[in-house]
């Protein structure tokens, strides 16, 4: 087990593969005897030979102790390509009602969240889906915080797992280097690292925004772009993983 | 459907050719989707890899080559590479690389068969050179067949109908409130009567009569009858009509033998509106056959060029009906000659009748039936051998100088390079002429032929047509068996290449370099006419027009089996292009030129285009190899 202040959000000097192996044996649901069972890549696997997916939450707000999850969208992919026809896209019945606001900036229908499952019943499916690929997110803190919480209420467990991090990427590339530290200091605007920002700077299209499923996407297509041209299919995962 | 497939799929059905597939498909495409990002200056595909799929661009630019490393292609969004190695071996032949940042979907092998095998656009999309213009020349030619001009096109509105009870005074009013000449009258159908119809209230009419301005004069006004005549006594015997799919012509005979004016147009037994003569009189002034009489009636140059105005509302409504280019250019051409040999009449009733024979003869485009609407003019005398200088040159002087400036009024301007009638070299005996082409043809020099390659399409236009066509034999005859003639002239067709095709909103050279426009008859018609030229020089043809150059070319077996199809094919499209961008040019009143802007080029039109100067850029190879030129 980590420690409360790691947990919240462990970083790249993390021992994954300890960590899944302990909890591969501590685990008492099935769901997670069997999610930290699955055959994880380790820390000298290329990059290239990773499977990996794309996750994206929609939330109401930043706080996994009081906001809720609204939508999850889900892309398995690899370097070698994408395929959006496998994406899983779900949208989640909250416990309490949705605002106006939240259903209009989410592009999700109050037709859709009525008919929609609660949480509870989707996190199996979910992490079966997640077993044995590394997610890759854009923003850490909010994927792993918000699923985590939701394990701990359902399933009385914690959830933890290696990502990796898209945002973290960028930050290492514009925000920690020499060069942005000093444009920082001579009062630049530092460079956005935000999902759509950071893309078009690899030349990425835009889409629209905030629907899970397209972000995950969106976040598969960074990843790649990033790999082409900072990384290569050689990189180890332990360089990338968080 | 997801919203990132809807993503890849609404982007996709905005290119062709995905634009034309049945949503059916098209959700077929974006399911099978893969994508994969390829920085900057990265291999997508890598020559004789092993493919089973084609990439489509999302975003970014890909550039082809051709496996001895030649740029084949530059493409962008929207575009598609790496389906002729589907169509082929499965091994890449045209190795592909991201000149930026570019993000490919790659469609699956499966997938391209269905697209082929389901949709015959697809299908004539990725076929091979040649076959897929083919179709699109195809197509446009059966479009034609379908806009034949029918009757119905000069319908302006739904016809006024009115019962046979109603008085003329109701009849009267109704004209008068919809600014109609004429009203359809309407009974109840009589039994089993076979013209009954149903009206837009459902009730089952039948059309008796016409009810006309000039009825409402002679049967009623003229003849004292109150205005609450029923209509049914004021109609003039039986109604005559024309169904809507009639055409133009026969609407027109079938109004002069009935000596009608009005002629309600039916579709099957339902009136859906009324012709009026001045509706086809309209009609007409604007049409090719109008224009060449009226030409013959015009009394001086100045009458002339007023015509010029309905002369382009003619090429306007020609290329709109979709006319094809050996229909638009010999509609020119016609015009053309008839206004040379009206200034030519005018001249002689003004300076006499010619003291000798002579011929006046054209060169060039309208030689070839294939002048368009901008053009200059390029024209000769060949005169009687009995021509003395002293005696007759001063007369021919005039005559020439007279044509030559009225051309000009009407907007063929001067020949920059002289080529006139007004020049003296160019205003000869016959003898002088058989001369001068016995020289270009037995002492070929590149440099010189340059500038007399013209005179190789030549056609009398007035006079005596047998001087013209002693040349035309002279020229048929020697040349064929002149090698170094026919290399002079093939070297010559070289000097102008097309260019590789368009990439964005940019002309793309063979060199990779970029332009803003491109001259369609520099770099498109002229070479394809210059070299059909050549080859109907060896194969001794005496035609002129590039199209039966073709046919005498492809009788006499002269190009590897296929090639004159595709050739046709080529030159049709790219003259279309130029027409249709004339066309443009005029709508939006502006001069019309021969230039193109890419961003006036839609995407199915580039890609049939680059397919189109390929074709010319293969035969321009074939034909430096088949007349080599040494010194």
């Amino acid at each position: 087990m980590l420690s409360p202040e790691r947990r919240r959000n462990p970083g790249r000097g993390t021992d994954w593969p300890a960590y899944l192996a302990g909890r591969a044996a501590s685990a008492r649901h099935p769901a997670l005897q069997r999610f930290f069972g699955a055959d994880w890549p380790g820390p000298e696997t290329p990059i290239g030979e990773v499977p990996l997916v794309a996750l994206d939450l929609e939330t109401t707000g930043l706080d996994p102790g009081r906001d809720a999850i609204v939508s999850i969208g889900l892309v398995p992919f690899g370097l070698a390509g994408i395929r959006p026809a496998d994406s899983t896209h779900w949208v989640l019945r909250p416990v309490r009602p949705l605002s106006e606001v939240s259903i209009t900036y989410h592009h999700i229908t109050h037709n859709e969240v009525a008919e929609a499952p609660y949480l509870a019943e989707m996190l199996e499916p979910l992490l079966e889906r997640l077993a044995g690929r590394i997610p890759v997110v854009h923003y850490r803190a909010i994927e792993r915080s918000f699923l985590d919480a939701a394990v701990r209420v359902r399933l009385g467990e914690e959830l933890l797992f290696p990502v990796i991090d898209t945002m973290a990427i960028e930050a290492r590339l514009h925000r920690q280097s020499l060069g942005s530290r000093l444009a920082r200091m001579v009062g630049r605007r530092p460079t956005s690292i935000r999902l759509y920002d950071s893309r078009t700077r690899y030349g990425l299209p835009n889409y629209r925004a905030h629907h899970a499923a397209l972000d995950a996407l969106a976040t598969a297509e960074l990843l790649q772009a990033q790999v082409a041209h900072h990384y290569s299919p050689e990189t180890p995962l332990g360089q990338l993983w968080a | 459907m997801d919203v990132e497939l809807q993503e890849i799929r609404d982007h996709m059905g905005r290119f062709p050719p995905f634009d034309a597939l049945s949503d059916e498909l098209l959700d077929a495409v974006a399911e099978s989707v893969e994508v994969r990002y390829f920085r900057e200056g990265s291999d997508i595909l890598e020559f004789g890899q092993a493919v089973h799929h084609f990439g489509y661009v999302r975003s970014g630019a890909v550039e082809v080559y051709r496996h001895d490393g030649q740029l084949f292609n530059r493409i962008s969004e929207g575009d598609i590479f790496g389906y002729v190695a589907l169509l082929r071996s499965h091994k890449v032949r045209f190795p592909a690389r991201a000149i930026e940042d570019t993000l490919v979907y790659f469609v699956p092998e499966a997938v391209f068969e269905r697209l082929c095998d389901e949709d015959a656009h697809f299908a004539d999309f990725v076929e091979l050179s040649g076959s897929r213009l083919k179709a699109t020349v195809d197509a446009q030619e059966k479009d034609n067949d379908m806009l034949i001009t029918r009757v119905r096109r000069l319908i302006a509105r739904m016809p006024v109908m009115i019962d046979q009870e109603a008085t003329a005074q109701a009849a009267a009013r109704l004209m008068t409130e919809q600014s109609v000449s004429s009203l359809l009258v309407l009974a109840p159908p009589l039994g089993d009567d076979e013209d009954r119809f149903t009206d837009g209230e459902g009730r089952e009419r039948r059309l008796v009569g016409i009810l006309t301005d000039q009825d409402l004069r002679i049967r009623l006004v003229a003849e004292g009858r109150p205005a609450e005549t029923p209509v049914r006594d004021l109609l003039a015997g039986e109604v005559v009509t024309v169904q809507s799919d009639a055409s133009v012509n026969e609407a027109m005979l079938t109004m002069l033998r009935n000596h009608v004016h009005h002629l309600p147009v039916l579709h099957r037994r339902r009136p859906v509106g009324v012709v009026h003569l001045s509706d086809i009189v309209r009609y007409e002034t604007r049409s090719g056959l109008y224009l060449v009489s009226n030409i013959y009636n015009q009394p001086d140059e100045r009458g002339l060029a007023r015509l010029m105005p309905d002369v382009r509302a003619a090429f306007v409504r020609m290329v709109d009906e979709g006319a094809d280019s050996k229909m638009v250019g010999s509609a020119l051409s016609t015009i053309g000659r008839s206004l040379t040999r009206r200034l030519i009449e005018l001249a002689e009733a003004e300076i006499g009748q010619p003291p000798i024979p002579y011929c006046f003869m054209v060169l060039g485009s309208m030689a070839r039936n294939e002048q368009s609407i901008v053009t200059d003019q390029d024209n000769a005398l060949v005169l009687d051998d009995r021509f003395d200088p002293e005696i007759h040159g001063a007369y021919f002087a005039e005559l020439a100088r007279r044509v030559s400036d009225g051309l000009d009024a009407c907007g063929y301007p001067y020949c920059k390079g002289g080529i006139m009638a007004t020049n003296p070299d160019w205003r000869q005996p016959l003898s002088v002429w058989q001369g001068y082409f016995s020289e270009w043809i037995e002492e070929p020099d590149p440099q010189r032929l340059l500038h007399s390659s013209i005179f190789f399409d030549l056609d009398p236009v007035h006079g005596e047509e047998r001087f013209v066509e002693v040349l035309q034999d002279q020229v048929a005859a020697e040349a064929s068996a002149n090698k170094r003639f026919l290399a002079a002239m093939a070297r010559n067709a070289l000097n102008r290449t097309p260019p590789l095709g368009f990439f964005r909103t940019f002309v793309m050279e063979q060199d990779g370099k970029q332009n803003n426009s491109i001259n369609l008859k520099r770099r498109g018609t002229a070479p394809m006419a210059d070299l059909v030229r050549v080859h109907a020089l060896a194969c001794g043809s005496t035609a002129q027009n590039s199209f039966e150059r073709l046919d005498d070319i492809d009788r006499a077996g002269i190009l590897p089996a296929g090639q004159a199809d595709k050739l046709r094919y080529a030159l049709e499209f790219i003259a279309m292009v130029r027409i249709r961008h004339q066309v443009i040019d005029l709508k939006e009143e502006r001069p019309p030129d021969n230039n193109i802007e890419p961003e006036n080029v839609s995407a199915s039109e580039r890609h049939n285009l680059k397919e189109a100067f390929q074709v010319l850029s293969n035969a321009q190879k074939f034909l430096r190899f088949r007349y080599p030129w040494t010194r």
